[in-house]
């Protein structure tokens, strides 16, 4: 049972965590650590003990050319994580990339699964011409590797935007990745799902219900579809997770959050010029990637366990 | 015996193409051919056969799970080959199926109750009174009321199967097909299951269509029999008739293969050589030529028809 699983626990506690810290990223913002952190702040000042510094120091090493942000603080009322090459409140930044960051991985996968799930429901249930003209289709997405893919899509739309039939995405809106990364991971969930449909349509049970006189759709809704879900379950946090690593790459290479809005990837690239001053700055997000990617395969392992009838106890569904 | 006619087959095909990426439509499969029959109101028609013969076929296209090629069957009077899938929906009332294996008859992710009282759902019954026929079928099949609120996981073979028949009980059909219903049980249990048809018969009037393999268990419930061999009845007859004098050398080599319970058992066990067929590339003539006893030329070259003989129905050149 999940209720009994120490892997659920833990990783849903981990899970909460980073989404509170990242929803309450305003409120940091604004009343712990006083700063608005999509704004340069190239001459400010912290007291730091009774001493007065510059957030971005000149640089005193090589040629003197750059800055050096100010480091961690390890005070949360000020730089918490030290600030970014344009004096950014790092901490700050981070929460709020958070934000984009779980947003646009939930979205995207919710995205995936819900046109995975029509797809397979239909491809798999109608077989024949729907079936070979649908599973053509995903094989023209599968051909592609799926960061190749998004990356192109992203370069193509970032600077057009999107306009199919009724659905308009602007250039640069958060809904671009959600668009890009919802479709590309499209053909690796559906066709496990047309696979299973497949072989439940040739089940007695699903005959015994055709032999009653029913519908197609009683068929599909009440007799296959129950059937399906469990599957579908276990995949949501492992394509959240993957969701939100392809967002993380593609915003380290500046196609998909766009700046002065954070997420962790941007982030990442912020911190790609300070490596060996600020290390800090890169590694801060990566920690938290790493971290929450680790916690939804946990969990996903830990549904997928769950809704195993062979390790399920006898009596409790 | 002379009972009405409820359900009769007249030429009925189905073909199977088998279609590859380079060979499509070159190989058909003859799954059953050219087979009448007709069925009497409140009888129990077995059909026998090895497998691959064709009587699953046959049933399921008895209920329409499966379209004919060719031929066709009436029930009160439509022919069912013809009725657009609207029409059979409420053709389907009457004739329900009862299938092979109770462990994939039932979806596992549904209580009992609700899989007893779906077909009702289907056919538009309230709720209040869906439920009370469905408990009403768990007590007639000998399951409790509390299996209701239960999940196929938590019943054994035979007490799905009880639970298969309720609901094909449950929308009160004429005729019920049972494909092989015991074949998956127990030998302990299959005994009980047996019973509990017989007993469902004699109460509610059914007429059974009993697809089987084991010709014991076909003879405990059949009142006629028919054997099936590569897709053609080959002999129909009452069941008594059949055991005590096969007719077709088909059916004595099948019965001579039945064990008996009884030790002075003299009989001559005939051996059929050889293997079924391949139903692609059927032999000509009669199709039991190849491994029949008693073949002559007359057999390689013309199928013999299904005759009357006496109580009996049997296609051979040479009836015993």
């Amino acid at each position: 049972m999940l209720s009994r699983d120490k892997r659920s626990w833990i990783s849903l506690g981990i899970l909460f965590t980073v989404l509170f810290l990242s929803l309450i990223a305003p409120l940091y913002a604004s009343s712990i650590a006083h700063t608005d952190p999509f704004v340069s702040t190239l001459n400010a000042t912290i007291n730091i003990n009774g001493e007065t510094k510059q957030v971005l120091e000149a640089s005193t090493e090589g040629l003197g050319l750059g800055v050096t942000p100010i480091g961690p603080t390890w005070n949360p009322s000020a730089y918490f994580l030290g600030a970014d090459n344009q004096g950014r409140d790092v901490a700050a930044r981070l929460l709020y990339g958070g934000q984009n960051t779980l947003f646009i991985g939930s979205c995207a996968a919710l995205l995936t699964i819900s046109l995975s799930l029509l797809i397979g429901l239909i491809a798999g249930y109608r077989r024949g011409i729907v079936d070979s003209i649908l599973s053509r289709m995903l094989d023209v997405i599968w051909a592609f590797p799926v960061y190749l893919l998004s990356i192109s899509l992203s370069v193509v739309l970032l600077t057009s935007g999107l306009s199919l039939g009724f659905i308009h995405i602007g250039a640069g809106s958060i809904a671009l990745p959600i668009f890009i990364i919802g479709i590309v991971y499209i053909p690796y969930v559906a066709r496990p799902i047309r696979g299973q449909v497949l072989a439940l349509r040739e089940r007695e049970f699903v005959r015994a219900a055709v032999g009653s006189g029913a519908k197609h759709s009683t068929i599909i809704f009440r007799e296959i579809l129950p059937n399906v879900m469990p599957s579908v379950l276990v995949f949501i946090p492992i394509m959240v997770a993957l969701a939100m690593l392809t967002e993380s790459a593609l915003s380290f290479l500046s196609i998909g959050v766009q700046p002065p809005s954070a997420s962790w990837g941007t982030i990442i690239n912020d911190g790609l010029a300070l490596l060996y001053t600020r290390p800090i700055v890169a590694l801060a997000p990566g920690l938290m990637i790493v971290l929450t990617a680790a916690s939804l395969n946990l969990y996903g392992d830990a549904v997928r366990d769950a809704l195993d009838p062979k390790t399920r106890g006898r009596g409790d569904s | 015996m002379s009972r009405d006619v409820i359900l009769s087959i007249k030429n009925l095909s189905k073909n199977y193409e088998l279609s590859g990426a380079f060979t499509r439509g070159k190989d058909v499969v003859h799954a059953v051919e050219n087979i009448s029959l007709e069925i009497h109101e409140g009888e129990t028609l077995g059909i026998v056969g090895e497998s691959g013969c064709g009587k699953s076929t046959l049933g399921r296209m008895i209920v329409r799970l499966e379209d004919p090629t060719d031929g066709s069957i009436f029930f009160e009077g439509r022919d069912l080959a013809k009725e657009s899938s609207r029409a059979l929906r409420l053709i389907r009332k009457r004739l329900q199926m009862i299938f092979q294996d109770p462990y994939a008859s039932l979806n596992p992710r549904r209580q009992i109750g609700k899989i007893v009282e779906e077909p009702l759902r289907i056919h538009g019954m309230g709720k209040q009174e869906r439920r009370a026929i469905a408990i009403d079928l768990l007590k007639k099949v000998g399951l409790d009321e509390n299996s209701y609120e239960k999940y196929p996981h938590e019943f054994s073979g035979g007490q799905r199967q009880r639970v298969v028949i309720a609901r094909a009980l449950s929308l009160n059909p004429k005729l019920v097909v049972a494909d092989e219903p015991v074949s998956a049980l127990d030998v302990s249990i299959q005994a009980q299951v047996l019973n509990l048809f017989k007993d469902i018969q004699r109460e509610l009037g059914l007429t059974y269509v009993f697809i089987a393999h084991d010709l014991g268990v076909v003879r405990h419930v059949s009142d006629r029999i028919a054997v099936m061999y590569l897709g053609k009845i080959v002999e129909l007859a009452p069941a008594d008739d059949l055991y005590e004098k096969p007719a077709h050398p088909y059916t004595q080599a099948l019965l001579s293969a039945n064990p008996r319970m009884d030790e002075s058992d003299s009989r001559v066990r005939i051996i059929l050589t050889g293997d079924i067929p391949n139903p692609i590339n059927r032999p000509d003539g009669c199709v039991f030529n190849p491994r029949c006893p008693k073949a002559a030329d007359i057999c390689r070259t013309t199928a013999p028809a299904l005759l009357q003989i006496g109580t009996r129905q049997v296609a051979c050149h040479f009836p015993d």
